[in-house]
């Protein structure tokens, strides 16, 4: 363990910038964008150098420490505010940094025409800070002060445009999802504490081996609960395809390649809790799987270019949660398409972003077609990405996706039939509805009126970021399988038993073949199907279609199930609150109003009155006392 | 003669002065009955006195005199001041209390 004295200044520098730009107001207007991304390139610059150090380092000494402050100190419990900086965190850091100085460079062009495009910098630099908290903090307290602030910077930055109602309701919607998984997080802490006494890593870790199976498993359900809510993997998914309401820069970031992908960090680094717990372990890989197939149905069904890139990006975190749920061997190959992911993503956002932008902020994919000659760079980036996404070699997916679903049909038996199988499943979907969105997008005849949509390609400012990320859809994924480099940098980290994977029961070949052959189907069936797109989406649909449509209902499901007996509970509460506790008051002042109306009328003023009172008490008294003593 | 008639004597006073508090409304007839009814009860201490033949009796009637004098002094000033501002000394017309 190597102690470093600067590690805060990677969140120290874009907070700074955050208030900065926040507290100058207007003044910073003219230069804000250009401070928050040069301090974002920084941060980035310094976190590769501390990538380089960590590489230089060996074993142990690879992971670096802070203690910034006792934060609290209650007789033997003790949390100190530390930085922790290992193999772990490093990718993270270095994705975050990366990608978010790309989506800088990207908004300083994309959010040009917006006044308040310093105000959205400043947010960006916020969430940037937040997020290296939550990857750097050493304790499961520290993580929950970055945990809290990217939901900030998420709702702030998804109601950026808080003018329109909608965008100003989805905000909130995201906002109040998160908070439900919040409280699983805040429940896991308490667990951690009242089990273990600490909340460190190092800590819980220590003592996991010995707990109870009880305690495991619940905390393991509410990390579970904490990542579902701030990954958007089911049961709390429904808040991902209206965050789309936010610029789109802020998709590519937040809610496709960092912030959804916390729930996976939180899972990876609590390995030792979910090694030790296979009901927690089962439970992961149960909303893994469920969330990958959620997420590519929907997506296959939407419109909305943004939404259908939301909807995906939710079946690939299925993808990376499942891998988590796979024990030790599956951490690693988590982490790794979580980056792969955070490229081609990312990538594909910006691109969507950029198609945006030359065709008037249209989103309603059955309105675009053939803009491949219109926007050629944003076709051959997206291009890469698409191809990165539905893994067909040698682009970045094919090695990340194919290995998770080598992995679980690795997991043995009928459960590791049934995870495969649906990997699979979820593969082909996968390849079918990006298809989908390219035939729709780039491919066929234009279905957008000439007169009024003039598309054109986007400034260099964008596409610079568009294309490097597409290299890195390109090279990623072989850079981290070549030599197995991302599972044994991980490995002191995740799997520090070393275990292996279970036996093998495909051939890797096998199932890459198998998974090939599904993505041929699915881009064969989407390319036969989409040959003429209507303008209009069709009405006559099998009703599988149209509940796709409606997001598997699931805000149905939520207004049904949670949202109306919620109302009606509180509905019932007020209505208990004003007749039963109010009444009571009420009836106590009532009570003593009316007495004192009927007592108020033997005060009426007459000396006489008081005096003939004051005599017929004092007579009463007497008879009283001499009746007493006779 | 027996000495319980002093006895019966301030019970007969007493009844007056209180009955006079009651039904009179000029406050200085009022008065005059509050000052009657500690007469009768000066008038009881002093037969106690006398019939268990010490002088507790007779103190505490001294007592009474001494506070009496007082009270008669703070009362018709308040009387007075009452007839200045209301010119009336009927109990009655100072009944602003209800209000």
């Amino acid at each position: 363990m190597t102690t470093s004295t600067h590690l805060v200044y990677l969140i120290a520098l874009p907070l700074v910038s955050a208030a900065l730009l926040l507290i100058l107001g207007r003044l910073a207007d003219k230069w804000g964008h250009l401070l928050a991304t040069l301090v974002s390139a920084s941060t980035f610059a310094f976190a590769a150098s501390e990538f380089f150090a960590m590489r230089s380092r060996s074993g142990a000494a690879r992971a670096t420490t802070q203690k910034l402050f006792d934060w609290i100190s209650v007789g033997t419990f003790k949390v100190d505010a530390a930085l922790l900086l290992d193999q772990l965190s490093i990718c993270f850091v270095l994705l975050i940094t990366g990608v978010g100085t790309l989506i800088h460079i990207y908004s300083i062009a994309y959010m040009s025409h917006d006044r308040d495009r310093r105000r959205f910098f400043a947010y960006l630099n916020l969430f940037i800070a937040a997020m290296l908290l939550l990857v750097l903090g050493n304790s499961y307290l520290n993580l929950y002060v970055g945990w809290e602030g990217v939901g900030l910077a998420s709702y702030l930055l998804i109601g950026f445009w808080n003018q329109k109602p909608a965008y100003a309701t989805a905000a909130k919607k995201a906002f109040v999802a998160n908070r439900v998984g919040d409280v699983g997080l805040s429940l896991a802490i308490m667990i951690a504490f009242a089990q273990f006494g600490t909340v460190s890593f190092a800590g819980v870790a220590a003592g996991a081996p010995h707990a109870s199976s009880a305690a495991l498993a619940a905390m393991g359900a509410m990390l579970l609960l904490a990542a579902a809510g701030k990954s958007a993997q089911f049961p709390l998914q429904s808040w991902l395809g209206d965050a789309m309401a936010g610029p789109t820069p802020v998709s590519a970031l937040i809610h496709a390649a960092t912030m959804v992908t916390a729930g996976v960090y939180l899972i990876t680094r609590s390995n030792f809790i979910f090694d030790a717990s296979s009901t927690a372990r089962l439970l992961v890989v149960i909303v893994g799987t469920i969330t990958l197939l959620f997420g590519a149905i929907i997506g296959t069904a939407k419109d909305d270019i943004k939404k259908a890139l939301a909807a995906s990006t939710m079946s690939q975190i299925g993808y990376m949660i499942l891998a988590t749920g796979l024990g030790p061997i599956g951490y690693a190959f988590a982490i790794m398409h979580l980056l792969t992911h955070g490229f081609f993503k990312a990538g594909m956002f910006l691109g969507a972003g950029s198609v945006m932008h030359g065709m008037n902020d249209e989103v309603n994919m059955r309105r675009f077609g053939g803009l491949n000659r219109f926007l050629p760079i944003t076709a051959i980036t997206f291009g890469f990405g698409y191809l990165a996404i539905i893994g067909v070699p040698p682009f970045a997916g094919f090695y990340s996706k194919d290995k998770i679903i080598e992995t679980a049909f690795n997991a043995g038996g009928t459960k590791g039939y049934i995870l495969g199988i649906c990997a699979l499943l979820g593969a082909g979907l996968t390849a079918f509805y990006m298809t989908r969105l390219i035939v729709m997008t780039f491919w066929g005849t234009p279905r957008w009126s000439r007169d009024e949509q003039h598309p054109h390609e986007s400034p260099a400012l964008m596409w610079v970021p568009m294309a490097i990320l597409a290299v890195g859809s390109v090279a990623s994924g072989f850079l981290f399988t070549s030599g197995n480099s991302m599972v044994h940098w991980l490995a002191p980290v995740v799997n520090p038993s070393g275990a292996e994977g279970g036996a093998e029961l495909m051939k890797p070949i096998v199932v890459s073949l198998l998974a090939l052959g599904v993505v041929v189907i699915g881009v064969a069936y989407a390319i036969f199907k989409y040959r003429t797109v209507p303008v209009e989406a069709p009405e006559k649909v099998t009703v599988f279609t149209r509940i796709a449509r409606r997001d598997l209902m699931q805000d149905a499901f939520n207004e049904a199930v949670l949202m109306r007996p919620g109302q009606k509970l509180t509905t019932g509460l007020v209505w208990a609150d004003y007749s039963f506790v109010d009444g009571l008051v009420r009836a106590v002042g009532f009570t003593l109003g009316t007495s004192s109306q009927a007592v108020r009328k033997i005060q009426n003023g007459y000396a006489r009155t008081y005096a003939l009172v004051m005599l017929v008490g004092v007579l009463a008294l007497v008879a009283t006392i001499w009746m007493v003593t006779l | 003669m027996d000495i319980s008639n002093y006895l019966y004597l301030s019970i007969i006073l007493f009844t007056i002065g209180a009955v006079g508090v009651v039904i009179r409304r000029n406050a200085i007839v009022v008065f005059m009955c509050v000052e009657l009814m500690l007469n009768a009860a000066n008038l009881a201490f002093v037969t106690f006195s006398r019939i268990n033949g010490n002088l507790d009796g007779q103190v505490a009637s001294f007592f009474t005199m001494v506070v009496a004098a007082c009270e008669v002094v703070v009362g018709l000033a308040i009387i007075v001041t009452i007839y200045r501002s209301r010119r009336s000394a009927s109990v009655d017309d100072a009944s602003l209390l209800k209000r």
